[in-house]
């Protein structure tokens, strides 16, 4: 389909800065996105009648990273 | 202020209930990264691309020391390898003990469904028989109705005899009054007659009579002592 409806998967690398171009980039928009991305993952791993560890072991460890990343000077 | 006009419940997604949720979560490997993954790099790479992956980013990171090896490491193997071992032997357990508690749930709303389902069900029985019972009204009326012209009968007769009873006292009175003025003229004229006939016997008739009684008397006497 057109270049604007894509989502980031289906992007091509060449057609990556033009498709940055069409997203909306307003707090706004940004917000609205972080609340999708979000929301779609909840849907995913943690409103399921039967979700375990994965779903919140992932969460877990994105924020270690954040935190040995944001923690540390020399990177 | 709701306006009655604003239409309410357009869209097509409303008028299902809301659909239940997805039984399992989206798959991930070694709890840490999503199956997706692994089949994004499957076409180029084959079953151990990912891995390979791995290894070479941990290997790139200890070597360059963009991660560094200090006691927060040792801190971070030990608590790490004590989850892992928690998690695999009583994971189980409690994934059992959280679908009991789902499972009681859900039976509590289902009971409450089915029992609000039979008290409906009760209540349109009820109301079946309401009003086949309302059919025989014809039938009440009808037993009315017999019983009030029958009262109304009785009512008649009932009277009927209290006029009866009261004309025939009437007349038994008239009769009565009738009878006794017949007796009392019959009395009077019969004491008025003896009266008269016991004043016209003078004394001289009454001493013929006694006369001729003894005369008869003796003559009955001698026809007696004949006879016998």
């Amino acid at each position: 389909g057109p270049l604007s409806e894509r989502c980031l998967l289906d992007v091509r690398l060449g057609e990556l800065p033009m498709w940055l171009a069409t997203r909306d980039l307003s707090p706004q928009g940004l917000l609205g996105g972080v609340q999708r991305a979000w929301s779609s993952y909840c849907d995913k791993y943690i409103n399921v009648k039967r979700g375990g560890a994965p779903g919140v072991s992932m969460l877990l460890a994105g924020y270690c990273l954040l935190s040995y990343g944001w923690s540390y000077q020399h990177i | 202020v709701l306006h009655a006009t604003r239409p309410l419940h357009t869209s097509q997604q409303r008028l299902a209930p809301l659909p239940p949720l997805p039984e399992k979560g989206g798959e991930v490997r070694h709890g840490l990264i999503p199956e997706e993954f692994f089949q994004f790099l499957y076409p180029k790479t084959g079953v151990t691309g990912p891995y390979m992956l791995g290894t070479g980013l941990l290997l790139y990171f200890l070597s360059k020391e963009i991660y560094v090896v200090n006691h927060e490491t040792v801190a971070a193997i030990c608590i790490l390898s004590v989850i892992i071992y928690g998690v695999k032997k009583f994971g189980a357990d409690v994934a059992a003990f959280a679908d009991k508690l789902n499972e009681e749930k859900v039976s509590n709303a289902v009971a409450v469904k089915n029992a609000a389902i039979k008290d409906l069900e009760t209540a349109i029985e009820e109301e079946k028989k309401e009003q086949w019972r309302l059919e025989g009204r014809t039938y009440l009326f009808d037993a009315k109705r017999n019983n009030i012209a029958m009262l109304l009968e009785t009512n008649y007769r009932e009277r009927l005899m209290t006029v009866y009873n009261e004309v025939k006292k009437r007349l038994d009175y008239q009769v009565a009054m009738q009878n006794l003025k017949r007796q009392k003229e019959q009395d009077h004229m019969i004491q008025w007659v003896e009266k008269s006939v016991v004043q016209s016997i003078t004394p001289q008739q009454q001493k013929e009579s006694i006369a001729k009684c003894i005369l008869d008397l003796k003559a009955l006497s001698r026809s007696a002592q004949a006879a016998v």
